[in-house]
């Protein structure tokens, strides 16, 4: 490669805020035509380092070079003009326009649509042709699914003669076949000579797409080293600073009574959408039981109906005794009495008061449990002090109970959840999203704690969208689709292909390779027809 | 972390936002050619350096106390409650109805029963806004401030008909009868050697109200209730998740918050006025919302910033007596304070929080 200039060459890039160093300088090289990643965990200054690339934050000190050519980048057009091109984590599509208009959205010649609207379809016909990226240009934002928005946002940036593709956590919300496809479409414009910047924490992804890996920890460079020549073990290690157990110890299940038995439940929300069609499952005592999906398939109702917060019809029991689903005589409070201890999917907005204390935060939902008062008022000092040894006993760092629960990291605010709804003791624990924006340290204790609540007998609920989450930590797997349950497996016998259908709502077609069966059912659903359920 | 020290926030905004409030006051006292001094001292001398301004001042910071608690409160469940104004009016018709129609012995007893009365009505007229947001979505602030016409309309019709006795030409009840009357500072702490406070309204609810800020502050920060408070105004979603009622919240709350925006009648219609009169709030409905934004929601907060509208009021007053600044000048001057205090609060606070972020940068 030695001649070709580097398509971008970052130089002692640092950037501060306030007190907060979130790039210490950082250089490196990547060169055209590759897929490099950028690996770190959450707050490691990934999104800093690409802000600064995309123009959103001005570096403190350092160089950028686009193509060998030293280049200034104030704003996001000059980014644009220099070639860049970036896919964000949170599409910026208008919701109610059609593909194309988003197209050329900021991009539009001259003062009439039409013209443009032409030549925008032309391109479009060119660019889906060439690297795989098919949308119907005059389908409606709204209309499509996630993985074709994701497309849509793809284009928008080829269409703006973008040679450097910057994708930010692409695949969290994708399924795995959709996934697939992505990376099929990003091997395309890597042919094409188009250089590629992944952005994620998902170790899987960067072994097997990248050509190099840029490994980033607090706000620093640890590494850039060639894929081929790393692991896995190393890139973790790399990361978190120390040696980290990727794969789960557990124990085979001991599965004892059914604690929670739900029965024909339906959820309909707040728009009158049904969001759970109508399902029914068991768990045993000791046994974790996880449910797959990609993110919106009513996994979050469920959670919200079992923990109280929502409504629902059918009929669920714990331990052999009915349980309120009309809310008249149950909330959150009451299931918590029942023994249903429940982790949010978002700590954020429901598990934490973010400018709550800690202490405040580990008697949330149990606040009104007499043990913490002494006649009207409140015993702080006694909660005080009982937060303080659960904050040891979970790992909680720092363990001070009178910060405000918005200053702890991710994994941090998880482990105070945690702890809280663990230390109850429950005879059901409702997990959602366990490990949702934590790092890699602490995803490893968050596991061990939940196997070993199941090893003491209890039931858990898990729901998850990281597959590899779900594979390795449960006992029997569902995946749900579309409001229902489209089959249980065991994990032992399944795998990720397998399970990557039933997450698009197709069970088993042997003939077909799988993206193509998940293409066309995806366009089913966007066409309004019912999808297939093999 | 936090972006700067507590004390930073509490202390230091306030005093440079009042400085900056002072400066622009300053030109404009310029600007109409009085010598913004003599201004500032008059102001500092009628309100603070005799007793009676005192009396007048702390009269002034009693209604703010309870009407900047009563807007506290209720935005610690995120609820803006405007309506102080309308629930002091209903308060007022509370301690009226209290104190005509009930025979007491002793105003002690009085007292208690005026402000049982006042805080009934002052929480009933919240309750109405309050089920109507809690059960129909009905803004809190557009039916509040409706609430406000709406009980000032009342009363108008109440005290030009029914409660004005036969033959009275001004609009207002009949005076309160003696054994209601409230011990006034002057009555409390007046001898016939030192005659403090005299001829000041400041009264025994002044007290009354101290003792708000203290029970208020243990309901918000060492109750249940508080907890249940604070967490569905941070998050009605982790609210819902912890199993926090919402409507039981916002309802709840606001019955508080009314009933201590009525509980300010206590003090200007049974200590001042001695009977029920048209107009008896003064706006101080509204001056809590400043108070409550000053204070940070903090009941010792509320208590300073009360005291020190209380000055402003005084002291307005004492200019508008003694020189030729008009009165409309003493209300530009409040506003500023109140905008520099309340509305342009981040303009003090963006620049502070960076400075400290600065120094901070230069320890590390």
């Amino acid at each position: 490669m030695s001649g070709t200039a580097p398509a971008i060459e970052l130089k002692g890039i640092s950037k501060a805020f306030g007190p907060v160093q979130a790039n210490k300088d950082i250089s490196i090289r990547v060169m055209p035509g590759t897929i490099h990643g950028i690996i770190g965990e959450n707050g490691a200054g990934k999104s800093t380092l690409m802000s600064i690339l995309y123009g959103f934050y001005k570096a403190d000190k350092g160089e950028v070079f686009i193509n060998g050519t030293k280049t200034e980048i104030p704003d996001s057009q000059a980014a644009i003009a220099a070639g860049i091109g970036m896919v964000f984590q949170h599409f910026k599509l208008v919701e109610n326009f059609t593909v194309v208009e988003n197209v050329i959205l900021g991009a539009e010649d001259g003062a009439m649509l039409t013209p443009s609207i032409a030549k925008a379809r032309k391109s479009l016909k060119q660019l889906a042709e060439e690297y795989e990226l098919n949308v119907d240009p005059d389908a409606k934002i709204e209309d499509l699914s996630v993985g074709h928005q994701q497309r849509v946002e793809i284009l928008k940036a080829l269409y703006r003669q973008a040679d450097i593709l910057i994708l930010d956590e692409p695949t969290g919300v994708l399924t795995p076949a959709e996934a697939d496809h992505l990376f099929r479409i990003l091997d395309n414009l890597r042919n094409e000579g188009k250089t590629i910047i992944l952005i994620t924490h998902k170790l899987r992804e960067i072994m097997e797409y990248t050509d190099t890996v840029s490994v980033m920890r607090q706000g620093e460079m640890t590494a850039t080293v060639k894929t081929a020549e790393t692991s896995p073990e190393q890139l973790a290690e790399l990361m978190v600073g120390r040696k980290v157990l990727l794969r789960v110890d557990k124990k085979p299940a001991a599965p004892g009574d059914v604690v929670l038995s739900v029965k024909d439940l339906k959820v309909t929300d707040g728009a009158g959408v049904e969001r759970v069609k109508g399902i029914s499952f068991d768990i045993r005592a000791g046994e974790i039981y996880g449910i797959a999906g990609v993110a919106g398939n009513g996994q979050s109702e469920l959670m919200e109906v079992l923990g109280g917060m929502r409504t629902g019809t059918g009929t669920i029991s714990l331990n052999g005794e009915p349980v309120d689903l009309t809310g008249k005589y149950s909330d959150g409070q009451s299931r918590r009495a029942r023994g249903i201890s429940h982790v949010p999917e978002d700590r954020h907005d429901e598990g934490l008061i973010l400018d709550y204390t800690a202490w405040e935060n580990t008697i949330f939902g149990y606040h009104r449990d007499p043990k913490w008062s002494s006649g009207p008022l409140m015993n702080n000092a006694a909660i005080i002090q009982e937060a303080e040894a659960k904050m040891q006993r979970f790992d909680v760092r720092p363990p001070i109970p009178t910060l405000k629960a918005k200053s702890f990291s991710g994994g941090n605010q998880q482990k105070i959840v945690l702890a809280r709804e663990i230390e109850k003791n429950p005879d059901l624990l409702l997990v959602g999203q366990p490990t949702r924006g934590v790092d890699i340290g602490a995803i490893e204790f968050i596991h061990q704690e939940i196997i070993r609540l199941r090893d003491e007998g209890k039931a858990i609920l898990l729901v998850s969208v990281e597959l590899d989450e779900i594979r390795s930590l449960s006992d029997r797997i569902a995946v749900m689709f579309d409001g229902k349950i489209m089959g249980e497996r065991d994990p032992e016998t399944t795998d990720e292909r397998e399970l990557g259908l039933m997450m698009a709502g197709i069970s088993e077609e042997p003939d077909k390779p799988a993206w193509k069966a998940v293409e066309e059912n995806l366009e089913a659903v966007e066409h309004g027809e019912a999808p297939k359920h093999g | 972390m936090d972006k700067m020290p507590a004390w930073a926030d509490v202390v230091l905004i306030p005093i440079i936002s009042l400085i900056l409030a002072g400066i622009l006051s300053t030109l404009v006292i310029l600007a109409i050619g009085e010598n913004p001094l003599e201004a500032y001292k008059l102001m500092i001398e009628g309100a603070l350096m005799r007793s009676a301004g005192w009396g007048y001042t702390l009269y002034y910071a009693t209604n703010f106390m309870f009407t900047g608690l009563a807007v506290s409160v209720a935005f610690h469940a995120r609820m803006f409650n405007i309506g102080g104004e309308g629930q002091a009016m209903l308060g007022g018709l509370g301690v009226a109805l209290a104190c005509l129609f009930i025979p007491w012995p002793h105003w002690s007893l009085a007292i208690l029963g005026s402000s049982i009365g006042a805080a009934l009505f002052g929480a009933a007229w919240a309750l109405i806004p309050a089920y109507l947001q809690a059960k129909r979505g009905s803004h809190i602030v557009i039916t509040t401030i409706m609430f406000n016409f709406i009980a000032a309309a009342l009363l108008n019709y109440l005290l030009v008909g029914l409660l004005k006795p036969a033959g009275a030409m001004d609009p207002a009840t009949a005076k309160f009868p003696e054994p209601t009357h409230l011990p006034t500072f002057q009555d409390m702490f007046a001898t016939a050697e030192t005659p403090l406070f005299r001829g000041a309204p400041a009264n025994v609810s002044f007290f009354l109200a101290l003792l708000a800020c203290l029970l208020v502050w243990l309901l918000i920060w060492r109750t249940k209730l508080g907890y249940e408070i604070r967490a569905f105004g941070y998050s009605q979603s982790g609210a819902k998740y912890a199993g926090i009622s919402g409507v039981k919240t916002i309802i709840i709350a606001m019955l508080i918050s009314g009933g201590l925006a009525g509980m300010m009648a206590v003090n200007t219609t049974q200590g001042e006025a001695e009977r029920l009169i048209l107009n008896m709030t003064e706006g101080a409905g509204f001056i809590g919302i400043a108070v409550a934004l000053m204070g940070r929601n903090h009941p010792f907060g509320v208590l300073l910033a009360a005291i020190l509208f209380g000055f402003l009021y005084q002291g307005g007053a004492e200019l508008a007596l003694w020189t030729s600044i008009p009165r409309e000048l003493i209300v530009v001057i409040q506003a500023l304070v109140i905008l520099f205090t309340g509305a342009l609060d981040n303009m003090v606070r963006m620049p502070l929080e960076k400075l400290f972020l600065a120094l901070r940068k230069k320890e590390a």
